[in-house]
């Protein structure tokens, strides 16, 4: 029986001391637990926000909000209060419960994502044994919020937006799948919690750069950003499939894609950076959720930068590069990596067991894994280089072809 | 009497999607509708894999059934718009389909439902580490020689060969 040390740390124990029911006590404790795994993503949001149009600002060479509290930290407070202040409008054709739903099913999807990413060695909403294949099952209702969204609006912007969202995030799904099979192979797990313990010696990262590289190509395309954002293209889709939201509807819909571009990169960071693994995380779990937060900072800021900087893609030449180049390279890197490691157990080269945290015993293993990444990487670029190179003297030839041979204009 | 703990109110709550949204799936008229109905009657289902202790079969269910093929059917409804406003309910094979639902009941009654009802059928003082497998034990299982190695690698020839099957029916020939 535990005991009731203070109200902090022990909860539960100490409602049963003060009369209260066990099992109500039990309930409440979880309760408190899913509204602290909760809110920090919802808070959190309000930062995101800041942050992301601060930086945006800067690339563009504004200044951004600054009129609102310190650095215009208070801009998004008063922007959810307009948004919830404002007049909610429901289209007259639109169905009505599924155009409702929509907003609360996209924001839940990013939500419940929170629920397995480890914070900490002891501080995880809860630690599922199949941690890895929730958050690729949970990413999957997001799909289905934007398409209830699309087609209840009967607006037909939106359900364009609705198509392409689901072209986009079904075709992506699979790329960062097969990359995400690498580390549960290597780790030999598909909880949160082991994954980040598997790398407590060394970081994915260093022993599967490809990997990593695939899944983060293919999550910035799941979470719709630039250079992958034609869910909502505004020249021609003016907003997408949210074209038809008003109010907080909208916000949530908004909210939810800046919870999930920080989302990704979270688990970008466990998954393949090492999560909360840190010097002194033994002694003070505590610290684990400033490694966290700050390795995710070191990924999400680039990610920002990226979206302010580079252009939108067609999208034949997005398809093109996840089916022609991404998905056939996944599956490659896959049993590439499958076979390294075998070889690598049977040569013993493996750390021995006891020895899994340490950096040196983990030095073999991944001079081997990143030895074959490096050589994938160099065939990728030459295939890549070879292709760019045809595809310029087709289009240099073409040219050449029109100089000679005028296309017909107009009469004058 | 049946002690109603945590796991039975949620094995209630559960039943109510699967069954409410069953019900939906055939008596609602909108196609678009009985689609997501669908939805909330599989996420039923993935709820009472839970519930049996089989995470990863509640996983897949969620990642194939909600995933990939209910956004498939959604797929092809949102590019059939026609088909939203349906007005005919039974067409002229409904007494067929009654045969065959009332067989297949009556398979469920006798083959699932008699052998564990009543006295020695269920165990309920049984351990639950006995009966609970985890995803390691199903991924050992899948691969061991002794059990499911034929039946993983059939259905996956069988899987591929739809596949390659789907690409030649959609090429274009012309080419």
């Amino acid at each position: 029986m535990e005991q009731c040390i203070n109200v902090i740390e022990t909860l539960a124990p100490c409602l049963v001391a003060s009369g209260t029911d066990p099992g109500l006590a039990q309930f409440i404790s979880i309760l408190l637990g899913v509204l602290l795994v909760t809110i920090f993503p919802l808070g959190g949001v309000i930062i995101f926000i800041w942050i992301e149009r601060k930086i945006a600002a800067r690339v563009q060479d504004r200044v951004g909000p600054n009129r609102v509290g310190p650095y215009g930290l208070f801009q998004n407070v008063a922007d959810a209060l307009k948004l919830i202040t404002k007049e909610d409008i429901t289209p007259a054709a639109a169905d009505r419960l599924i155009y409702n739903f929509a907003p609360i099913v996209a924001t839940l999807s990013v939500i419940m994502i929170w629920a397995v990413i480890p914070f900490s060695p002891v501080h995880i909403g809860v630690d599922l044994s199949i941690g890895v294949l929730y958050f690729v099952a949970i990413g999957s209702i997001g799909t289905l919020a934007f398409m209830m969204a699309g087609w209840a609006s009967n607006n037909k912007y939106a359900l364009l937006g609705a198509f392409r969202v689901v072209a986009q995030l079904v075709s992506y799904e699979i790329p960062m799948v097969l990359a995400l099979l690498v580390p549960v192979l290597i780790a030999g797990t598909l909880s949160m919690q082991e994954m980040v313990q598997a790398q407590l010696g060394m970081w994915f990262v260093v022993m599967m750069p490809l990997s990593a590289l695939i899944f983060y190509i293919s999550n910035l395309a799941e979470t719709g950003r630039a250079p992958f954002d034609l869910l909502e293209a505004e020249s021609e889709l003016v907003a997408g499939y949210n074209i038809e939201y008003s109010g907080m509807k909208f916000g949530l819909f908004m909210a939810s894609e800046f919870i999930h571009a920080f989302t990704a990169n979270a688990l970008f960071v466990v998954i393949f950076m090492g999560g909360w693994a840190g010097p002194g995380v033994e002694q003070f779990p505590a610290l684990g959720f400033v490694y966290f937060l700050g390795k995710t900072m070191l990924i999400y800021i680039p990610s920002l930068i990226l979206r302010a900087t580079v252009p939108r893609v067609r999208i034949d030449q997005m398809m093109n590069f996840n089916w022609k180049f991404l998905v056939p390279l996944s599956i490659i890197n896959v049993l590439v990596m499958a076979f390294l490691f075998k070889v690598a157990q049977v040569l013993s080269l493996t750390p021995p067991p006891g020895l899994e945290t340490d950096f040196i015993a983990n030095l073999p293993l991944t001079a081997v894994l990143l030895a074959g990444n490096i050589v994938m990487i160099i065939g990728v670029l030459t295939v890549l280089r070879n292709t760019g190179r045809r595809e310029r003297l087709e289009a240099e030839a073409r040219r050449a072809d029109d100089v000679r041979a005028p296309a017909p204009t107009m009469g004058r | 009497m049946i002690e109603l703990g945590p796991q039975s109110v949620a094995f209630l709550f559960f039943s109510v999607f699967a069954l409410g949204g069953a019900l939906g799936v055939v008596t609602s008229r909108n196609l678009m509708h009985g689609a997501l109905y669908l939805i909330l009657s599989l996420f039923g289902v993935a709820g009472f894999f839970v519930l049996l202790s089989a995470p990863f079969l509640a996983a897949v269910q969620v990642l194939v059934y909600i995933g990939a093929i209910a956004i498939l059917f959604i797929f092809a409804v949102m590019l059939t718009r026609g088909m939203t406003r349906l007005t005919e309910t039974l067409n002229r094979q409904w007494w067929l389909s009654a045969v065959v639902s009332l067989m297949l009941l009556a398979v469920l009654l006798v083959g699932v439902i008699l052998p564990v009802w009543g006295e020695g059928g269920t165990n309920p003082n049984m351990p639950s580490t006995d009966l609970v497998a985890t995803t390691v034990d199903l991924g050992v299982a899948l691969v061991d020689g002794d059990q499911y190695v034929l039946p993983f690698l059939v259905s996956s020839l069988l899987l591929t060969a739809a596949m390659i099957g789907a690409i030649v029916v959609a090429r274009d020939d012309t080419e």
